[in-house]
Parts: C-alpha cells; structure tokens; sequence
C-alpha cells in the first residue's frame, strides 16, 4: 500500500520468476493473488511467471531445493534470489527482487 | 479397546552393537528418536550407521536428509567405514536428499510453511519404500531465519508427520546452553532421546552415551562408554553379558610342569582366566611368557599384550632365559602387540583387543600388566571393561592371564585395582620375593583357584638362563 508507483523507473531487464506452492492452500493462492498483482503493477510485459504445484511436482520440489512453500525463486536478473511466504509483505518483495524506484 | 503400547511396543534394531542391548531391542518402531550432542561427538555417524545396518542387516531401505553435508561429501565421508553409499544408492535402498539453503538468497515476505520438505521427503520415502529416516541436523534450518515460532510449530508437525507415515526416524541436534537441544526439540520428541557427550579425561578423549528417555520402554541408565573405529559406533553395555558361557573341562599346561603340578587337575581349565601378581621384578612376566609358550606349543595362536616392553625388548629378554619367542613369532602362533597404555583411552584400548581378537582368533590372550590398563580411567570405568574383556575372552573360549603389579607395603590383597580383578579371575597366583637368610627369595603362592585343589605352600623358585626352577616344590594338594 506505501509503495510508490508512480516513479517506478522503467523495467527493461526481464524476470524470470517461478512460484512453489504446494497444493491450493490458502497460502498458496494468497501468494498467486500477490506475485500476479505485483508483476501486472511493476512489471508490466516484461516479466515471466511460472507457478508449479509441488505436490503434483515433487521431483522438482527436490531438483529445487525447495524447503518453504510458497517460494518464488527469482532466476533472472541474477543474482538469483528466493522469497519465501505469501509475499504479502510489498515493500520487502520489491525489494528482494530488486524493484528500485525513485525518490 | 485400548491400546497396549506399553507391553507390545515394537522395536527397531538399531545395527549399533551394544546398544540394541541397552534398549531391550532397539528404537521403538515407527516412531522418531532424538539424538543430541556437542558437535563432532559422534550423531551423524550413528544417524548413518542406523540407516546402513538397516538396509544390510534388516533390509529396510533408509533416508538421509542431510541439512548440512552434501550426499558426495557424506559418502566420502563414510567410505572408510566401509559405507557404500553409492552401492547402497544404485541399489534403490538408500536415497541422499541434501537440503541445500542458501541464507543469503533468502528473504521471508510472509506467512509459510514446510510443505516443501514434507513432499521431499515424502517422495524420498515413497521412491524406496523407506523404513528409515534421518534428519540431520533439523536445526540448521532455523539459523538466519527471523519467524523461529513458525518453524518450531512445523517442525512438530514434521514428527508427528513421521509417526504417521510409520518411519523409524533419527532427529539429531546440536547440544544447547541449558537444554539438550539449541531449539529444545526434546520437547517435541517425546517417545526416545540418546545424549552423545565427548569429553577429555586426564589428556584422554572418552565418548560416552546415555539413554535420557525412552517411553514405554525398559532401558538402561547409566553412561555407556562407545568407541568408533573402521567399524562404525559400537556401544559397551556395562554389564550386558550374561554368565553364561560354556566351562570347559579341559586342563591346559602353564607352561611349567611343577606348577601345573601344584594344581590337583594337572593344570588350570581351558578358558578360565588367570591373575599374576607381584610387586616390580617378582618375575610375572616371565611366567606370563612360560604360558604364552605353552600356548605356541600346543599350535594355538597367542595374543601378547605388553605394555611396558617392545616386542623386540621382550624377546631379547626372554632368550636370557630359554624362553625362544622368536621362534614362536616366526611360525606366527606368537603375536605380540605392544603400545603404551597412555597413549589410548580405555574403551580405544579395548577396542584394539577386540579387533585383534576377531582378527587373530587366538586361543591364550595375555595381558601384561593389566595394572596399567587401570591408571587410565576411574575405577568403575575399568571394572567394565575388564568384566566386558573377560566375558569377551571366555565366550570365544580363550585362556585369558592378566598380570599386575601391587606395590610394596599394600601387602598385595587389598588394593581396590586388585580387587577387582582378582575377583574376576578364576586363578589367582602372587609372587614374592623376600628377604630370608640375607639372601633374597623368590617364591609363589596360589591365592586361589576355582575349581581346582591346589597346594597352599609357598613356593621358591630361582631363576638361571635355562628359566624357571623350582626348589621347595611341594606335591601336597587340597582338595576344593
């Protein structure tokens, strides 16, 4: 809700980003709902969101290293980055995903 | 109806010797089981030995979630345990899942759970149809994370996750401050907790390990000395043995004909254990070698532990004598092991003696002095291992003699090192060597001997480079 939209510098790098979640919990779809909000607000076209079931998935669970669900792994820009949770907390995912905006 | 848990409890065997016997059986099945300790005192070798020995021995096939080591680095590791992880992999039996967490690419944006490593594991489990698991060390996954109330509470439901899935589970964890664990995870343990402790005693590290609960189930109180050597963890129950073994009837020689003489039977039983002892220079390793030989002449292997002379100060002394070890070493029916008793702790000592035991099968075991063995630990430390040794020593049906040195002025019967052994043994001879007639006298005397008639003279002896000889030998035998 603090988040300052308006002076968002341009996005001209693309995200890749990938979301685990594990079955269609609460926490599951609070964190679909979060990252689909955040990517259509800051990223507009130049983001690629790609969310996997684990529990239908499990060998990527392993491949991944996923430990917390949900989990967004940012594997583009590098460095690559994983955000765990709900990503309900705005200011800190934009910041881990290094969304900078001007003062 | 309710449930019987109490009486029916199922157990696992834990493929850790000794410690199967402390616990009645092992870990109760199905169920998870906390092992804690200071780092480096032992977990994750017991963690992997309970998962190896129960795809060997139980053909149960196990999980390794390793939280800190990586799968190559694990099978490095245990490879000079003989642990093939890689065979044991192949094989369908083992599966290495390494929980790989990268505290700086990590950042908490709200509310989560655990279901990632839930579904792992579970997959894990379901690949190889797993009977064990091990956890180590859960822990780690709560260094650099900020909501440790959240982790705690699935951590919780991690266990009661495993209990349902039916696995027998091995949690270790790191040693806190005030509580066995950093993050008190014995509190969510409920069902069996092991403590691990490493210490140095006296310059000598000692490991040792205690059952601290283990519900529903009898178990074992006291601290159990374990050791680790190329064959994993083993535990020394204090008194596991049970006196059972067979007696023999059969008589061997000592070695002398005038002292098996002063026995009514001709000689002392097969695999009964005899004790020397004498204060310095009372020549109880010259009759410990006259045994030894006669061992060798019977074709039986020997096992000669000296602890205070080198093999080659040994054999050099004994040619003085008449007494040819070189020749008994070269047929290999002598072996003599020699090595300084400060240099290893106890339960590293009995150690050695068990692998040369295994390894040897000798028939006559001689233990020069034993007293030495008893600086090293207190003494009800080395009341178990030496129960632990002779009980060893007489289920193989070894002849076993210990030597030990008494000093002057204990009159050589109530020294409480003494006493221990002498209370094992089944021969007890004490030397002497007294002024008579301003000439020194060497003599023998048997303090007792179960079993067996046995004269109750003192007996000189004198010693000339063709050995032992006896001069006031006395035939008169008492009868038992």
């Amino acid at each position: 809700m603090k988040s300052k939209t308006k002076n968002q510098t341009p996005i001209e790098e693309k995200f890749v980003l990938t979301l685990y979640v594990a079955g269609m919990t609460r926490k599951s779809m609070e964190a679909i709902e979060n990252i689909k909000w955040l990517c259509d607000k800051h990223l507009k076209n130049c983001f690629e969101l790609e969310i996997i079931d684990i529990y239908k998935n499990p060998k990527i669970a392993e491949e991944q290293h996923i430990v917390f669900s949900p989990s967004l792994l940012k594997k583009l820009p590098l460095p690559t980055k994983t955000l765990v949770g709900t990503l309900s907390d705005t200011q800190k995912v934009l910041k881990a995903l290094g969304i900078t905006f001007d003062q | 109806m309710g449930k019987n848990i109490q009486e029916t409890l199922l157990k696992t065997p834990t493929g850790i010797s000794g410690l199967d016997e402390i616990t009645n059986g092992g870990f109760p099945k199905g169920r998870p089981v906390l092992i804690c300790g200071s780092a480096g005192c032992g977990k994750t070798l017991f963690a992997a030995q309970f998962l190896v020995k129960g795809i060997t021995d139980y053909n149960e096939p196990g999980v390794f979630m390793s939280f800190e080591e990586t799968a190559s680095d694990l099978t490095q590791n245990f490879k000079s345990l003989g642990f093939d992880f890689e065979k044991l992999k192949a094989e369908k039996k083992l599966r290495i899942d390494h929980v790989r967490i990268e505290r700086t690419e990590i950042e908490e944006t709200g509310e989560y759970d655990l279901d990632g490593l839930f579904i792992r594991l579970n997959y894990a489990i379901d690949a190889i149809g797993a009977k064990r698991v091990v956890l180590d060390t859960i822990e780690s996954l709560f260094s650099g994370m900020e909501n440790t109330a959240l982790l705690r509470s699935e951590i919780r439901r991690l266990f009661s996750w495993l209990k349902e899935k039916g696995v027998t589970a091995i949690i270790t964890g790191e040693r806190g401050e005030s509580s066995l664990t950093r993050q008190g995870l014995e509190e969510y343990v409920s069902d069996c907790v092991i403590l691990l402790d490493f210490r140095v005693i006296e310059q000598i590290a000692t490991r040792r390990l205690r059952i601290v609960k283990y519900r529903g189930s009898t178990h074992g109180t006291n601290e159990y000395p374990f050791l680790i050597d190329e064959n994993g963890i083993s535990v020394l129950p204090v008194t596991s043995l049970k006196l059972d073994y067979k007696s023999s009837t059969e008589i061997v020689s000592l070695g002398l004909p005038a002292l098996d003489d002063a026995f009514s039977t001709g000689g002392i039983y097969r695999a009964s254990s005899t004790l020397i002892t004498g204060t310095a220079g009372t020549s109880k390793t010259i009759l410990a070698s006259y045994f030894a030989m006669s061992s060798c002449k019977r074709k039986e292997p020997t096992l000669y532990f000296s602890f205070e002379e080198s093999p080659d100060q040994l054999e050099r002394n004994m040619a003085t004598i008449g007494i040819d070890f070189k020749q008994a070493i070269q047929s290999k029916l002598l072996h003599i092991h020699a090595s300084r008793p400060s240099l290893l702790g106890l339960e590293m000592h009995l150690m050695v003696i068990n692998n040369l035991l295994a390894e040897l099968k000798p028939r006559t075991v001689i233990i020069d002095p034993i007293s030495s063995l008893i600086t090293i630990g207190n003494s009800s430390e080395v009341r178990a291992m030496l129960v632990r040794l002779m009980d060893t020593l007489k289920i193989n049906q070894i002849n076993a003699l210990f030597t030990s040195l008494t000093h002057e002025g204990h009159s050589g019967y109530n020294s409480s090192a003494l006493d221990m052994v002498s209370s094992l043994a089944d021969t007890w001879i004490n030397l002497e060597n007294e002024e008579r007639n301003s000439e020194m006298v060497r003599s023998l005397l048997i303090v007792k001997s179960r079993g067996m008639g046995h004269t109750n003279n003192k007996q000189d002896f004198t010693i000339t480079n063709k050995g032992i000889h006896f001069t006031s030998s006395s035939k008169k035998t008492k009868s038992t």
